[in-house]
């Protein structure tokens, strides 16, 4: 299984005429056993069609089209109308939110988030490049096109979060040369607030059965690893996870932002020597390269195949 | 006509180059702005082509092939210099 | 983006709390003209947006018009944290019988901008948090709800202040966040607030940050503080290498390839995304590598300002070679990167393949890459070479050759 999405995940794209929309269509129309996008939404477009998929002028529209609740919406709008569109989208029931714009203000992501949340519905970004099911879906840039995104992602175990899209490729393509397959890969984006943290989707993962381990990387600013390393101590730590921090060298350099807009060391908790200490002091273990990332995932699993038998050994004993 | 850049070269059949409508549709398909339409001052100079290879934008052809696709067979040619000149196909 | 102290002070007005009456002088006879119309003592402030004003000398006391007007020139002329004053605050030594803290900053983990208030003011409200935390209060506040003097009434509370204080505090506190929200400031700080002896409650010093990303939508506000609209204000100003890499990146609409840094290094980077940047430069400092600049390259950029970005690292003064690296790439193409690098070096009366230490930009388009970088002799690799396995190699490819040149 994975997280988030499957093969009968439905979509839309908010701002499909976009040059990069039209070609994030194409890609997740290509991709896996092929997205189903059921419609597109430009203001003052409706009638065009892109790629074969029928674009609207509203939500609403696209809804009505379908003549049933549609699961996602991937919004790739310029930042001064993002917040309308996410509205627009949570209060047409749409459950799933892949904000690929950057650039938003904090204030209107806050704004998106509490109404998601008011709503029981899920965002998944800004600033990312969204989510892919290794060879049956993906929904949103994540990984290009259909052919390269096939090349880099192959399925299996390995469930991947990181705050850098072009990460999450070649991270995944790392596991996928070592032969350890990803379950679902998120692009969770990398502003200073985002829909999804780690923590966020750890306990998707954890009751993903498919899933065995956790792969993440990580970067300077903000709170989201030590978020993590409290729920995997909170939770009883119930997959292994390696984790990759970029950006030491920005530890020395306070007040200066580089890569993401969430990524700025303003206070001690910001720097990389204070996440990857958080990190290891809940048994996450974190990797200097990532080349040595499938060795020591390897290693985390198979521990935790010896402690299972053993576990399952003693209450055998226990029983008899 | 051939424009050569460093990378890539671009050749319009003497023919294609002077069809003011071809022209038109090349300049507008070409996402990087390698065709251009001869202004009528320009055209006053003497050459009668309808078209001109933007030379400063030759390094930029994508290989999208929208300009091979728009045009009759063999009259325009995208030259990958660094491949032994092989044609885009 | 921060703001000066006499500018956060004035967002503060106009947001409805009581402030001194201060004034603001860039010049040593505009600080004597506002002490004569305070009329008593006053305190001079240097307006620098680095801390530690206090301990440098940048604030001092006068009882008299002119001995204001000889501290402003003292302190005009004080450099403080490598910054020169702006200008000088000139403000009524206030009576104070005590300070208060409030403040509103956002919440990464909670994704809402919590209130925190607090009866011991004028001092570090991280300290006073460590210190004395149950004289701290905080409460999150909605950003899709109405705000009500409610949330701001239990922020107080929860500090432990009741009475007539409290009351006093509530509009303060309520406004504050009003204006950080209609703002989108990252940061609004009153510290301190303070209670004067009729029992009334004045900002006595600011502290604002705006995000970067709402100085579009926040136009009005910048433009009738007088903010010029191309300051940055960064940590550090930007060098005219990183100005120069700003200019590559806005020549053309298409693409990334800017975000400079400038460092003092010998080998010059000509790398991506985002996060491949962070891994490489980490990498190459990893490896005994001394980066000359930090830059990222992304979105699809032209061939030309490829180049752009390449003939600005490679122009460098005490650059040697340059190292093109990105982690796998699926919009950015590897042919059009390729094509840019070398042909910067050519422009320059370069050769590539010497000065291209090392070349590793996987994915989109790499056949054809591949091919460019073979006809020009370039070392490159595929995606089997690890970020940090290329950052080694371009590494050692700079100090091979300087230790030949030693020898
Ligand atoms: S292949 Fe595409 S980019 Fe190149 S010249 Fe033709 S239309 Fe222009």
């Amino acid at each position: 299984m994975s997280i988030l999405i499957d093969e009968r995940t439905t979509f839309i794209v908010q701002g499909i005429t976009g040059r990069e929309a039209v070609n994030l269509t194409r890609e997740c129309l290509d991709y896996g056993k092929g997205a189903q996008i059921v419609g597109g939404v430009t203001p003052g477009r409706r009638g065009r069609e892109v790629h074969g998929v029928p674009v609207f002028d509203t939500v609403e529209q696209v809804v009505a089209h379908h003549g049933s609740p549609i699961d996602g919406s991937v919004v790739t709008v310029p930042p001064a109308f993002t917040r309308d569109a996410v509205f627009e989208a949570i209060e047409a029931g749409i459950k799933l939110i892949v904000i690929v714009t950057e650039r938003i203000p904090r204030g209107d992501v806050a704004q998106m988030v509490e109404l998601a949340t008011l709503r029981g519905a899920r965002i998944i970004g800004p600033n990312c490049l969204g989510i892919i099911v290794p060879d049956v879906i993906k929904m949103g840039g994540i990984g290009g096109p259909a052919r390269n995104a096939a090349q880099a992602y192959t399925p299996g175990p390995i469930g991947v979060i990181s705050r850098s899209g072009g990460m999450t490729t070649e991270m995944s393509s790392t596991l996928s040369a070592a032969g350890l397959g990803q379950s679902t890969a998120v692009s969770i984006g990398g502003d200073a607030i985002i829909g999804s943290t780690y923590a966020e989707l750890m306990p998707l993962f954890a009751a993903d059965p498919q899933t065995e381990g956790i792969v993440i990387y990580s970067e300077p600013g903000g709170r989201m690893e030590a978020q993590l390393a409290e729920w995997v101590v909170a939770n009883g730590d119930p997959l292994p996870i390696v984790a990759f921090m970029a950006g030491r060298f920005m530890d020395e350099m306070p007040g200066m932002s580089f890569g993401h807009a969430g990524t700025i060391v303003e206070g001690k908790e910001d720097t990389t020597a204070e996440k990857i200490a958080r990190l290891q002091a809940a048994g996450i273990a974190v990797a200097e390269r990532i080349e040595d990332i499938p060795e020591m995932l390897r290693e985390l699993l198979s521990q935790r195949q010896r402690s299972a038998l053993a576990a399952a050994g003693s209450s055998t004993e226990g029983s008899a | 006509m051939r424009v050569d850049g460093t990378f890539i070269a671009v050749e319009v059949s003497e023919q294609a180059a002077a069809d003011q409508e071809l022209a038109r549709r090349l300049a507008e398909v070409c996402p990087v702005d390698i065709f251009r339409l001869r202004t009528a001052a320009a055209e006053s100079g003497g050459s009668a082509d309808a078209l001109e290879i933007v030379a400063e934008n030759v390094d930029e052809c994508v290989l999208c092939r929208l300009c091979l696709d728009t045009a009759p067979a063999g009259a325009v040619k995208v030259i990958k210099l660094y491949d032994n000149e092989a044609l885009l196909a | 983006m921060r703001f000066f102290e006499y500018e956060a002070r004035e967002i503060v007005r106009r947001a409805g709390i009581p402030v001194t009456d201060f004034g603001f002088a860039k010049t040593p006879a505009e600080a004597r003209e506002i002490a004569q119309r305070i009329g008593g003592p006053v305190v001079i402030k240097s307006q620098v947006l680095s801390g530690g004003r206090m301990k440098a000398g940048g604030v001092r006391f006068a009882d008299s018009p002119e001995e204001a007007e000889a501290h402003a020139q003292a302190i005009l002329a004080l450099e403080i944290g490598g910054h020169m004053p702006r200008g000088v605050l000139v403000d009524p030594k206030a009576e104070v019988e005590q300070e208060y803290y409030a403040g509103v900053v956002w919440d990464g983990t909670r994704k809402l901008p919590v209130m925190i208030f607090s009866p011991v003011g004028g001092i570090d409200i991280e300290q006073v948090a460590a210190e004395q935390p149950e004289q701290v209060g905080r409460r999150h506040i909605s950003t899709i709800l109405p705000l009500s003097d409610f949330a701001a009434k239990e922020t107080i509370a929860r500090a432990g202040v009741s009475g007539g204080e409290l009351t006093k505090i509530v509009p303060i506190l309520r406004r504050l966040a009003e204006l950080f929200l209609r703002y989108d400031m990252t940061l609004a700080e009153i510290n301190p607030l303070g209670r004067l002896p009729d029992g009334s409650f004045v900002a006595l010093d600011a502290h604002m940050e705006i995000e970067n990303e709402a100085r579009g939508r926040q136009r009005e506000l910048l433009l009738e503080l007088g903010v010029d609209p191309t300051e940055t204000r960064q940590a550090r100003e930007a060098t005219p290498f990183e100005i120069a890499g700003e200019e590559v990146d806005s020549s053309d609409h298409r693409g990334v390839a800017g975000n400079v840094t400038e460092f003092d290094g010998n080998l010059g980077l000509v790398i991506g995304a985002g996060g491949g940047s962070l891994t490489l430069f980490d990498a190459v400092r990893a490896h005994g590598g001394r980066p000359a600049n930090y830059c990222e390259i992304g979105g699809n950029p032209s061939v030309r300002k490829a180049a752009g970005l390449a003939k600005l690292v490679l122009s460098k003064p005490g650059v040697e070679r340059i190292a093109v690296m990105m982690s796998i790439v699926s919009n950015t193409r590897v042919d059009i990167v390729a094509r840019g690098v070398i042909k910067a070096c050519l422009e320059l009366g370069y050769d590539p393949a010497e000065k291209i230490a090392f070349f590793r930009i996987p994915g989109a388009w790499e056949e054809e890459g591949f091919k460019i970088l073979q006809k020009y002799g370039i070392d490159y690799a595929d995606r089997s070479v690890s970020l940090n396995e290329a950052a080694r190699r371009a590494v050692e490819k700079i100090q091979g050759a300087n230790e030949e040149a030693v020898r």
